[in-house]
């Protein structure tokens, strides 16, 4: 199983905050479009240029590869501070 | 000796320098930075924010910039605070205390830990004023601050 987070304005757009998912191995990016097939209201929010991830709690690329148990979150641009 | 926390609860500037001179006779200089809830942001006023942070990644995050930036400067101590929740304007929001032996790693080092949070620490802005709730938009400016650093 893998865990999919949402936050701030992404989580909004989306209208959920947390999503599992099972049998699914590939990169992040292949991960967004996966998510996108299957809640196609999804894909606009996810697929935004300015959408980051991170993979284990560890900012990644479009190509940091994702396995079961692995814990992703996708997000806007940070802004705190 | 470091000091990171995430909360929700307010902080008081006098006690963060206090912990930070305390018993601390080999460090002169100390560099200090807040940063509050403003009352306008692109145009628009605003009367309070709500702070949204990724809580798993956010302590994690913060430790790597304070060891980044101990690998780069001499320094004593360093205390980063962080507040999330709701907060009203001109409260405050983040703290970063510096001590060092000397004033030019004190200051570097305040500065680097802010521009390295602002662009990579997973805290967002939802303001709420005259245009409603808006999530805060990231700004170029802040990224560009972080490429002296590189």
């Amino acid at each position: 199983m893998i865990k999919v987070l949402f936050f701030a304005s992404l989580r909004a757009r989306l209208g959920t905050a947390e999503y599992r998912l099972q049998n699914f191995s590939g990169s992040v990016d292949e991960l967004r479009a996966h998510l996108g097939e299957q809640n196609p209201k999804w894909q606009a929010p996810l697929m935004a240029a300015d959408i980051q991830a991170a993979v284990n709690r560890e900012m990644a690329s479009a190509t940091t590869s994702v396995a079961d148990g692995d814990e992703v979150a996708f997000f806007p641009p940070v802004t705190g501070g | 000796m470091d000091f990171i926390e995430v909360r929700t609860e307010s902080f008081a500037v006098a006690e963060e320098f206090a912990a930070l001179r305390a018993h601390n006779r080999s460090d002169g200089a100390c560099a200090m930075f807040v940063g509050s809830v403003r009352d306008f942001n692109a145009g628009a006023g605003v009367s309070g924010l709500a702070l949204e942070h990724y809580p798993g990644m956010t302590q994690k995050n913060l430790q790597r910039i304070v060891a980044d930036a101990r690998s780069r400067w001499e320094l004593g101590r360093v205390r980063l605070l962080h507040r999330v929740g709701p907060m009203a304007v001109e409260e405050d929001i983040v703290f970063v205390g510096v001590t060092s032996s000397h004033r030019q790693s004190a200051f570097a080092a305040c500065h680097y830990i802010m521009d390295r949070l602002k662009t990579e620490a997973p805290f967002w802005k939802l303001e709420s004023g005259d245009a409603g709730d808006t999530w805060v938009a990231a700004r170029d400016s802040d990224r560009q601050a972080l490429e002296k650093w590189q």
